[in-house]
């Protein structure tokens, strides 16, 4: 009851005139840096810092989380338009947000996303306002053989075993793995397969990879059958908010599991990247429209959407509680912290219990300014899609070339962008599904740290990954999930063999 | 141009087994290149996995996925890649992306992009001239006001931009 | 913010320069770690600092170039020659990282600026664990059956160094496991999941006061400095070093200021006299404390000395533990 009224000074706090002011300041800069894939929620958050040096620390925060959120929101617009993730947790809302905007269906897809975002980072903060120390206690319980155990079981939810075209989603798989070896071994200290070249020292980053393989490519399909967008025209107005809302309640399991998931990774803290997919993925498997995905089925939009953004304000937790910053973003808001005097750890909660609970109640309020503000826009954005593509591609095209460099300087980076832009051309032509080596290439290098953490710290015995019943229950459910389709297969064969005629009966 | 008749005659073009097999001959390569790093390090396990362990064992699955797909393409029955008329259509974008990339390192990123415009909306030929010349300045002027003035993201520069003092 | 759009408007030089030369766009601090260690928090709060007293008119940025144990950052600056807009925190990295990757990097390529600080190590353990002192625990991993597990930073980098010292001093076996940043090190310590760390004072300095962790000794010849009260009714000061506790081991590392080559003599004058204003300043003073980080500024002569009899020591013990690329 001591929290819950602390919160109410919070909101107090939160609601002054000029606190809401710079709230929709910072969300619009957000939703414009989080567009721009050369920009990042780093440099808004750059630019604003030396402003709020006069400001009091919770004003001060508040305008910079605002642009956290802002960025947040804004990482789904050009996965939908445009095919191109913004941000590495926006990957996930590709796989049916494009395919809705090419059906004429993209505002009702931002719709989808916006609002998907805003009910996960509200379960997020409703966690982080109840909940808090137990949960930052769980958080630490987590070393490297129950990291290991996360990914794993996300790699599981999300690729599990299709029946068609399996060498190839192996090779995909393959492919991100091994790109992700390229450059330092944080657990060896030496460089791996770089060949004596400094550029490949870095390592492949992913966005730069995504931008080619998902974006470039995009587009090289697109003008395969003429020189126009693929998007057909659809009248846009605000009521069809109204009625994707409408719709949404029927999806209440999805968003429900999604937001469970997203919040469980964004404390133990497997991320928000990998929430995206294990969301996506378990939406995929458990609903009643899980063949549609893939083809531009809303839920496939609303999943990965909410377990990202869960996952990503759950994430703060971890970051206030104990100092370690869930995303670049929240890294520099914990250099805001730093600036101010403030240190993130156990200590916070206690210590400086207004700014804590200001912040708290800043972000319900921020996100709802958020939703907002970007539902506003919907319109706006989905309107990109008329105007012509000769005009659109090469700025796209432009667009894309500044994210690749912007992410370390290199034009060797734009280069990369390109040839990436080809393979997934031809892969996609080919029917080599892109979505595994993507995943691979986000959470391979960790994984495989983890895998190595581990075994370092037992000597070498594979134990370590049934030690204790956290670990223990991970990998078993990561393994039901992965045979969850040929056991399905095996039971459906059973099934088929017991009762011959009533299977022949039934088609 | 013509899009694609809708004949029954199945169109010209660039089939599918060659691109499958040449692909898969390439998978093949990367995995012996990976396998030749990764022994090359050590793959093998001293008191925990060496560095090259797992590149290693990734090579090997990934270089028994790739013989198996190639061994598939052979056998499968064969289609049509991409038709030439397809094919002439992604080379229009393709040629002057290749050409703006190029163009990067020795004009700057503003300048590349103002030629990729023109090219680009040139080839294309949907517009008219005095508004392919009114987006190859606007873009990058509007490029330039955002990323280098208000957000201070430095991006490539070439001699115009130096002659203009940044 | 006023001042950076009339910036963009005005032609530069309207201002008549207090000094030889002055920056005209945003200067870049390139932080070769990531984002939350106790190398990006002293860049974090030096951008603070500048800022708030307005050192410069140009906006302060700081990049993290993280990748390849912070080659990445390293090679960004031995490739910026010539441009006086960009800075490079530096630790003993700035050696160890050429040693241990065989990487055409040098410091002498680089305008060494101003040292600002050194940095001690401590040996940290969970606050709920039985061990006194540092014998207590070289007694323990001596006892085990399998080695105790030691978090630190990197591989190859200054906590495995110490790990490697410990383990000669003492005659006993660890296993050293690495993690990414020095912040995860003390959340794995508080979790249970190591059995000690090798933390700097900074990167678990949250940890002890909440209670997490705990500091058995330092990793110095003498003492720290700083008596005020920090956690369960101990200083800085007061935490006994490893050698009076039997583990004769100390190691210290450097904080300081690097720009790129080819920069001219007033550009790095500019930036000297800068850090020497901000080593100055109230707010450094406080970080220092709070970080318990050993006041050590030093610039010009005395820099380069200090850097290379510092180069020296680390070449011998990167050799004696065999971490020297082949």
């Amino acid at each position: 009851m001591d929290d819950f009224s602390a919160l109410l000074a919070g909101f107090q706090v939160a609601l002054s005139w000029h606190n809401v002011g710079f709230m929709a300041v910072g969300v619009i800069l957000g939703i414009i840096v989080g567009v721009l894939p050369g920009l990042g929620g780093p440099n808004g958050v750059a630019i604003l810092l030396p402003l709020t040096f006069g400001m009091d620390p919770t004003s001060a925060i508040i305008l910079l989380s605002s642009i956290y959120w802002g960025a947040l929101f804004g990482g789904a617009i050009t996965s939908i338009l445009f095919n191109i993730p913004g941000e590495a947790w926006s990957v996930a809302t590709t796989f049916d947000g494009y395919p809705m905007a090419v059906q004429g269906k993209a505002a009702e897809a931002l719709t989808a996303a916006f609002t998907a975002s805003f009910i996960g980072a509200l379960s997020g903060v409703v966690l982080i306002t109840f909940v808090a120390p137990l949960v930052a206690q769980f958080a630490l319980r987590f070393g490297p053989a129950e990291f290991f155990a996360v990914f794993l079981l996300t790699f599981c939810s999300f690729i599990g075993m299709g029946r068609e075209n399996r060498a190839k989603i192996i090779a995909s798989l393959c492919i991100g793995f091994l790109l992700a070896a390229v450059g330092l071994d944080s657990i060896s200290g030496d460089l791996r397969m770089t060949f004596g070249s400094t550029e490949l020292m870095r390592g492949f980053d992913f966005l730069i990879v995504v931008i080619g393989l998902f974006g470039v490519s995009e587009i090289l399909l697109t003008v395969e059958e003429g020189l126009v967008f693929k998007g057909k025209q659809a009248r846009i107005d605000l009521m069809v908010v109204l009625r994707t809302w409408a719709g949404l309640p029927r999806y209440w399991a999805t968003l429900l599991r999604s937001s469970i998931v997203g919040m469980w990774m964004g404390v133990t803290p497997g991320g928000a990247i990998a929430a995206s997919f294990m969301g996506y993925g378990l939406a995929k498997r458990f609903s009643k429209n899980g063949k549609n995905f893939g083809k531009g089925e809303i839920e496939g939009v609303l999943a990965p959407e909410t377990a990202a953004h869960a996952a990503g304000t759950s994430a703060l937790l971890p970051m206030l509680a104990l100092g370690i910053p869930g995303s670049a973003t929240a890294a520099v808001l914990l250099g805001g912290l730093l600036v101010w005097g403030l240190q993130p750890g156990p200590m916070l909660f206690v210590e400086q219990k207004d700014f804590v609970w200001g912040l708290i109640a800043s972000m319900y309020l921020g996100n709802l300014a958020g939703l907002v503000i970007v539902l506003a826009t919907v319109p706006v954005f989905a309107a990109v899609m008329r105007i012509p593509f000769s005009f659109v591609a090469p700025v796209i095209l432009i667009v894309c070339a500044i994210g690749a460099y912007t992410i370390s300087n290199s034009t060797f980076d734009i280069w990369l962008m390109l040839i990436f832009g080809v393979v997934g051309y031809v892969f996609k032509k080919l029917d080599y599904p892109l979505a595994p080596l993507v995943l691979a290439l986000v959470l391979g290098d960790r994984a495989e740290d983890a895998f190595r953490q581990a075994l370092l710290g037992s000597g070498g015995s594979l134990n370590v990954f049934w030690a204790n019943g956290l670990v223990g229950t991970l990998v078993v459910l990561a393994l039901l999930l992965l045979f969850w389709g040929p056991m399905g297969d095996l039971i459906a064969a059973l099934r088929g063999k017991n009762h011959p005629k009533t299977a022949e009966a039934a088609e | 141009m013509s899009l694609p008749s809708e004949n029954d005659a199945p169109e010209r073009g660039l089939s599918r087994r060659p691109v499958e097999i040449a692909t898969a001959l390439l998978l093949i390569a990367l995995g012996g290149l990976v396998l030749y790093d990764s022994y090359g390090r050590g793959a093998g396990w001293d008191g925990g996995p060496q560095n090259g362990f797992f590149p290693a064992r990734i090579g090997w699955i990934f270089l028994a996925a790739s013989l198996f797909i190639l061994w598939n393409a052979c056998r499968r029955e064969d289609g049509v890649f991409v038709t030439y008329a397809q094919l002439g259509q992604v080379v229009r974008v393709l040629g002057p992306l290749l050409l703006f990339v190029a163009l990067i390192a020795p004009l700057g990123l503003y300048v590349a992009s103002a030629l990729f415009i023109i090219v680009f909306m040139g080839v294309v030929g949907t517009s008219r001239w005095w508004s392919i010349l009114l987006t190859a300045v606007l873009v990058p002027v509007v490029c330039f006001w955002i990323f280098e003035l208000q957000f201070r993201v430095p991006l490539p520069k070439g001699p115009l931009e130096a002659a203009l003092g940044y | 913010m006023k001042h950076h759009w009339l910036a963009a408007v005005l032609p530069l030089g309207v201002v008549a320069p207090a000094f030889a030369w002055e920056p005209t766009k945003p200067i870049e601090i390139v932080v070769p770690f990531s984002a939350g260690g106790a190398s990006d928090q002293m860049a974090r709060t030096i951008q603070g600092i500048i800022q708030k007293h307005q050192f410069t008119t140009q906006p302060i940025i700081v990049v993290n170039k993280p990748a390849a144990g912070g080659a990445e950052g390293m090679l960004d600056i031995q490739k910026s020659a010539g441009d006086p807009h960009k800075l490079i925190t530096t630790s003993s990295g700035i050696f160890m990282t050429p040693m241990a990757t065989k990487l055409a990097l040098n410091w002498t390529d680089y305008t060494p600026v101003a040292m600002l600080a050194q940095d001690s190590f401590l040996l940290w353990v969970n606050a709920k664990a039985p061990y006194k002192s540092a014998g207590d625990l070289i007694a323990a991993a001596k006892g085990a059956a399998t080695p105790l597990k030691i978090g630190g930073t990197s591989s190859k980098r200054e906590d495995n160094l110490i790990v490697f010292a410990m383990e000669k001093v003492a005659g006993t076996k660890f296993a050293y496991i690495p993690y990414t940043s020095g912040g995860q090190a003390s959340t794995q310590l508080s979790g249970g999941h190591v059995e000690a760390n090798t933390n700097n004072p900074a990167e678990d300095l949250a940890n002890w006061r909440g209670g997490a962790t705990r500091p058995l000794c330092v990793f110095a010849e003498q003492k720290m400095a700083y008596t005020e009260k920090v956690a369960d009714g101990q200083s800085w000061a007061d935490i006994p070093t490893c050698a009076s506790q039997g583990l004769d081991v100390s190691y210290q590392m450097l904080r300081g200021m690097f720009m790129p080559g080819k920069v001219s003599k007033d550009q790095q004058a500019f930036y000297t006299a800068m850090f020497k204003k901000v080593s100055e300043t109230p707010e450094w003073k406080d970080y220092l404390a709070r970080n318990a980080l050993v006041p050590d500024y030093r610039d010009g002569e005395a820099f380069v000395t200090f850097l290379k009899a510092d180069e020296a020591k680390h070449a011998r013990l990167m050799t004696e533990a065999g971490f020297m690329a082949k």
